[in-house]
């Protein structure tokens, strides 16, 4: 018998056609699936009644891999198989990971195609692979709970994720056979979750602490967009690092020495983090740890202790919030709301630290854990239209302008950053050449002038335009970028309909760092890059005039020129290749209008005689 | 006859019209539709139309319009749960089969 859920009024599917959507929290640590079941977004548990998943993933020689705690379990006696933490490498490559840090105890193979492998007992994986098991497990998941296929997912990602990240996450969930309905900012989700999206227009704070990692996003919700103002952060500050300061307190008083064993060690850890969650609720708790000697050591600690030790921590991370704030441009004061997600906010203590420092009570309600994932199952319980009227759309818009290279290496910008997404934008382009028959297409991002301070995306080429004279053929290049920030460039020739196209997936990521210091870069060197848009203007321009004036030249300099003429002419091309190639654009542009002038006279006798042999041996009459 | 709802599942309606903020009570229906001919509705109820019958059971109003009450009679709604799945059944005297997913039956 089918087990039914309450619909929307008038919303009711037909049998079969149940619009079964989730919303998926892909993390670093721990992922987390949640569904809208009768109008409530809750995260669905496994049969142990656990919600949430480790990210983990062990791979076995002749089984199937295994995902979540079995995995966790395996983590430090089987470390080459067992995968953790593969978010940070997804959508990266061989060269960024090895930057990550060298205590990487995976056995990585560089491949072909620039993205790194990891060689297990089952063979080399990928980390979109790695991802995929999870995303496999959350899917079966789903369907056992939901009692049914699944229409779609939206899964979330960090706002910093760049294309290559967020393109190997949607890899991930093919290869997962999930139907990604769109992917959505971690801390966006999050603002959902609570409702912001229909709340007042303003200024949006989320704060997120997890276990290892901290990130600030700063949003402006506007006409029902969220745009990610500035995003910060510090990987690696967390709930561990706050366990590690009570540990380590601990041992002082119980006299446990530092070279203690793992053993021993990560049962302090346990010991403490249990401490800091029951002082969530109490003002003292004691302990009790078996030392070396087989004693026990009864030790206890109150809420002010704690305080104390994790103080420092908390004030580290409004660092990275006073920095978001000043990317983004925005005062303490406009800050509307101010969202906590992840874990390590239940220390009250963080709560009210960050309460303070942005001056407002900040939102902790739902289960900071669970909270993206809900967001997530809302805004999919949207898209697949189980809601009468699409309550929201939201809408991301996109960092960094996309644009093309044009001759002399400037940047073209075809879409402006902050453009809301999905968007398509089309402009039309030309030859340059006499009978030029390709086009190379470079794909560039950032907001600089030149195209060698922009960030390249991609190059491609169009074939088969046929030949025609310079500026006559009519090329459209078209940039779509999709719900998801994907980037697809088409180029077209109308007459013929030759088509070229590319998808952009860069193999290295920007973070958010880089992404503020390319916009920044961009307004500190306006004046720069206004002038260097000149020269190179100026260059192209020169460029052809000179070639034009060489064809003619060529063709009828010594019919038509006596050789003082001629020699003025060359004397003037020399000039003006020789100011050129230096740096003044305004003088360049004044010696080109010199040459201009100097050639009118040899450009009217050049039109004089070729309408002359035009009409030679032609009679008046004929020419009515 | 009546329509009734069991105590779980009028627990769970509440809960949900009280998450949900607004709403009358609940609305059950059937549907052509499905590959046994007919299809259960159940969505929440936001208005009350005159050829309404109205049910009220364990504090829940259920709603159901005329067309659908000769087939819907003497049925007992429940909340059950199979494994990780959980949702609303129709316990439905009228049915005399149903296809094999439960969603859609026959009278």
């Amino acid at each position: 018998m089918a087990l039914l859920q309450i619909s929307e009024p008038g919303q009711s599917a037909a049998p079969h056609q149940q619009r079964l959507a989730v919303g998926i929290d892909l993390g670093t640590t721990n992922s987390l699936v949640a569904s809208v079941r009768s109008g409530i977004a809750e995260t669905l548990p496994d049969s142990d009644g656990e919600h949430l998943l480790s990210s983990i993933v062990r791979y076995l020689a002749d089984a199937s891999p295994v995902v979540g705690a079995e995995a966790k379990a395996a983590a430090t006696t089987d470390p080459l198989n067992t995968i953790v933490s593969a978010k940070r490498f997804l959508g990266r490559g061989v060269d960024d990971i090895k930057t990550l840090g060298s205590r990487l105890p995976y056995e990585f193979v560089d491949a072909d195609s620039g993205m790194p492998r990891l060689k297990t007992v089952a063979g080399v994986i990928s980390p979109v692979e790695v991802s995929a098991e999870i995303l496999k497990n959350l899917k079966k998941r789903a369907e056992d709970s939901l009692g049914g296929d699944l229409t779609g997912a939206v899964i979330t990602v960090p706002a910093y994720f760049d294309d290559a990240q967020r393109q190997a996450t949607k890899d991930a969930a093919r290869l997962a056979d999930l139907n990604v309905l769109r992917l959505l900012n971690e801390p966006t989700a999050a603002a959902v979750a609570y409702g912001l999206d229909k709340g007042s227009e303003g200024i949006i704070a989320v704060y997120d602490l997890g276990g290892g990692t901290f990130d600030i996003s700063i949003l402006r919700l506007n006409k029902g967009v969220f745009e990610v103002l500035a995003t910060a952060g510090d990987s690696a500050l967390g709930g561990d690092d706050m366990d590690r300061l009570i540990a380590e307190c601990i041992m002082e008083q119980a006299g446990i020495s530092d070279d203690a064993d793992h053993q021993q060690l990560r049962r302090l850890m346990k010991v403490a983090c249990d401490a800091k969650e029951i002082l969530t609720d109490v003002e003292k708790t004691s302990f009790n740890i078996e030392l070396e000697d087989g004693s026990f050591w009864e030790g206890e600690i109150d809420r002010e202790q704690l305080h104390k030790l994790v103080d420092p921590l908390i004030r580290k991370s409004l660092i990275p919030c006073r920095r978001a704030l000043s990317d983004a441009g925005v005062e303490k004061s406009e800050v509307l709301e101010v969202v906590l997600v992840g874990g390590s906010t239940r220390v009250p203590r963080v709560h009210e630290l960050v309460g303070e420092f942005f001056e407002a009570t900040p939102h902790s309600e739902i289960d900071p854990d669970r909270v993206v994932a809900i967001g997530a199952s809302m805004q999919a319980d949207v898209l697949v239209g189980n809601k009468p009227d699409s309550d929201m759309l939201l809408l991301d818009v996109i960092p960094l302008s996309l644009g093309l290279e044009m001759m002399g290496g400037l940047s073209e910008k075809i879409i402006p950053r902050n453009t809301t997404i999905p968007v398509a934008r089309a402009q039309e382009f030309t030859t340059y050449k006499d009978g030029q028959t390709a086009l190379a297409v470079h794909v560039v991002q950032g907001e600089r002038e030149l195209v060698s301070d922009c960030r390249s995306l991609a190059r491609f080429e169009l074939r088969g335009i046929p030949p025609m004279a310079a500026g006559a053929a009519r090329i459209r290049v078209t940039f779509q970028v999709d719900a998801d920030g994907l980037l697809s460039v088409t180029a077209k020739e109308q007459e013929t309909g030759v088509e070229s196209s590319v998808q952009v997936k860069p193999s290295y990521g920007l973070s958010d760092n880089e992404i503020s210091s390319m916009i920044k870069d961009s307004m500190e060197h306006a004046r720069d890059d206004m002038d260097a848009r000149n020269l190179r203007e100026q260059q192209v321009e020169t460029d052809r005039v000179v070639e034009a004036l060489q064809v003619a030249l060529d063709a009828d300099g010594d019919k038509l020129l006596n050789s003082e003429e001629r020699a003025e002419l060359d004397s003037a091309v020399v000039k003006v290749k020789e100011v050129r190639d230096g740096d003044d654009w305004q003088k360049l542009k004044e010696a080109v209008a010199a040459l201009n002038r100097a050639t009118t006279e040899f450009a009217a006798r050049r039109m004089n005689a070729s309408i002359q042999s035009a009409l030679a041996g032609q009679s008046l009459d004929s020419l009515d | 006859m009546a329509i009734t709802l069991t105590n779980a599942a009028a627990a769970r309606v509440k809960d949900f019209l009280a998450n949900r903020g607004k709403g009358e009570g609940l609305r059950l229906g059937v549907r052509t539709s499905g590959c046994s001919g007919m299809a259960y509705v159940i969505e929440f109820a936001d208005t009350i139309d005159p050829e309404d019958t109205v049910f009220e059971d364990n504090g829940v109003k259920l709603i159901v319009d005329a067309k659908s009450m000769v087939y819907l009679d003497g049925t007992e709604v429940d909340f059950a749960k199979e494994g990780l799945n959980e949702g609303f059944q129709f316990k439905n005297p009228n049915a005399k089969d149903s296809c094999g997913c439960g969603e859609s039956f026959n009278v």
